[in-house]
Order: C-alpha cells, then structure tokens, then sequence
C-alpha cells in the first residue's frame, strides 16, 4: 500500500495499483456516476466513460457495464443493448482475457450477449426489489473475489425487477464443476436459504463468471456498498480484487 | 402485405411465476376447469412483400425470443 495515496480516501489506505478502468454507459443507464465516483473517488483509480458508440477499448484495463435500463429494458432487459456498437469492443475485449464486470443491468446485458451462461427472469414475486442482502463468496479465487476471504459474506443492495437468474441443470452442473458460480445469496452467518433469496434465483445464485473467468456478473451493486458511510463497504472488495488480480498478473 | 405473429412464451422447464399467480387466481374465483396458465408475449410484424418465416425466424433467434428460457411460434399471414 502506497502511503502517498491515502490522502484521497482517509478511511482505508487505497490499493497502490492503478488500472485504466472504463465504465460503459448506454441511453438509460443510471449507475455509471455512482461507478465512476468509487473507482476514481474512492479508490483512486483511472476512469473514463465508454459511450455505447465507441469500438476502440484498447487502452483501457478493465470494463465496468453499471446498473441502469439500458435501452429502456425493452422486450427483455439487456435485449437491445447487446446490439450496441460497443458491445463488439467489449466481446473482443472479454476474449483478451481482461476484466469485465457487469452490474445489475450490466449482468442482464453481459448475459443477452452470450458472454456469460444461462438468462434472467422476473423476479419470482414479480415485483421489483430493493434491500441489503448477504452474499456468500463462493469462489475466492476468482480474479473478481481475490480481495475476499473463503467463505466471507458480503453486504450488499440489490435493486432490480429482472434478477431471478435462470440455467438449465446440466449448465448449473457445468457452471459448478468449473467454478463459476461466485456468489450467493445467504443469510448474515453464511448459510444459504430460501428465504435470503429476494428474487427466485436457482441455487440462490448471485453472480457468475464465464468459464475462463475473465468475465463476471453479479445483480447486487457493489458500488453503493464501498463507503462506510452508505452502511457497508464491503462492494469495495470486488473492485479492489480487480487491482489485486491485475497487479499480480503484471 | 404479410403479417407476421409471433408468439413467445417461457420453456416447459422454466417456472412460470406469473401464469402460476394467475392460475390461482382464476381457480380462486371459481374457475376449477383451468388446469395451468401460461404468460407470455404477442408481437406483430408488418413485412414487406417477399419477406418469409425464415427471416422472421432468425429475428426471434436474435432478438425477439431469448432461447435460453423462451420458446416461440410463427404465422404468418397475407393481408390487404
């Protein structure tokens, strides 16, 4: 930890590596200030906005799609902004082996695209959902969970209509064989339940990794969770095991 | 001009929430005869003169229907 840096973020010493982050940003996305504030703000990294236009993402590091309603959700959440020009960036991007983190909406679209397995229904209460849950790490290996100790729990919101995450059993039984489920609903001790499952998802399934993990996908927003302030900083640790996989990988 | 109707409803093998409220629903009221419910879209496509169910088909594949949890089915009309 570099002691110079702690000036920008008093509470906690910032991670001394500094990545080149882009935090993709369609008609309809709300989340991407909230993003952009943690990364730069809080974290004291390199950020620019990707407008859904642009192709070229070579300079950067690592992708963030934010939480919003891209495209106004249309049709099915996700559905027409993976058609956006960007997305072929990001698919090329992805297949580089670089971070992409997709967030809420940015999951839904991350799944649309074929990038990460299996699809996203309505929530089973068919309303939309909005409150802290506890999400069990399951996968401390995984480049976006590295920062976490195994079978750590983490506090976080969901806001979403669209989260009740959906595979096929064989895919479920692949995911699991490979190590891509990376997250889960559970209760604040860890134990995975019916009732901490605030939307239906199968196997109380949070967030997921494609096979080569490069890409990640989680309905809960990490960015409105790393200020202690705002009740939980423990989203930071998702952005900080980016910058902990990056600076080892270097 | 054809038309072109689609359909688009949730795979057997996904839990169909809504139908399932709404088939509750129905038998609350009364209704013992409806056995099951089952939700989903309706869309219609204007074409233009030629256009065939297979084009219709690869936009379901593509965009319409998410065959990940959808099924869909076509018909397609000529109307004046």
């Amino acid at each position: 930890m570099s002691s110079t840096l702690l000036s920008r973020a008093p509470s906690q010493a910032p991670p001394s590596q500094f990545l080149r982050w882009g935090v993709v940003v369609f008609p309809g996305t709300n989340c991407d200030q909230d993003t952009y504030h943690v990364l730069q703000g809080v974290l004291g990294q390199q950020v620019r906005y990707v407008w859904h236009h642009e192709t070229e993402l070579s300079g950067l590091d690592a992708l963030i799609l934010p939480g919003g309603f891209a495209h106004g959700d249309y049709l099915r959440a996700g559905a027409v902004a993976r058609f956006s020009a960007v997305m072929e960036g990001v698919q090329r991007f992805a297949a580089e082996g670089k971070p992409v983190l997709g967030i809420c909406n940015g999951f839904q679209v991350l799944l649309e695209a074929g990038l990460l397995p299996g699809a996203m229904l309505h929530n089973q209460s068919q309303s939309f959902a909005c409150r802290w849950v506890n999400l069990r790490v399951e996968q401390p290996a995984s480049p976006f969970l590295a920062a976490c100790a195994p079978g750590a729990v983490l506090r976080i919101p969901i806001a979403h209509g669209e989260g009740n995450y959906f595979a096929e059993p064989d895919a479920l039984a692949r995911m699991e064989r490979r190590g891509q489920v990376l997250l889960r609903y559970c209760e604040p001790d860890g134990t995975i339940t019916p009732e901490a499952n605030p939307n239906g998802s199968v196997d109380n399934i949070a967030g997921v990794s494609n096979e080569a993990g490069n890409v990640m996908g989680l309905m809960p927003h990490p960015e409105r969770a790393s200020e202690a302030i705002l009740g939980s900083d423990d989203g930071r640790k998702i952005f900080e095991s980016v910058i902990l996989s990056f600076a080892k990988r270097q | 001009m054809p038309r072109a109707r689609i359909t688009i409803s949730l795979k057997p093998t996904v839990l169909d929430a809504q139908g399932a409220v709404v088939k509750n629903a129905l038998r609350s009221m009364g209704y013992d005869s409806v056995q099951d419910v089952h939700m989903g879209k309706y869309i219609e496509l204007e074409l233009a003169p030629g256009a065939g169910e297979e084009q219709v088909r690869e936009m379901c594949q593509k965009l319409l229907a998410n065959p990940v949890i959808e099924q869909y089915s076509i018909a397609i009309s000529n109307e004046g």
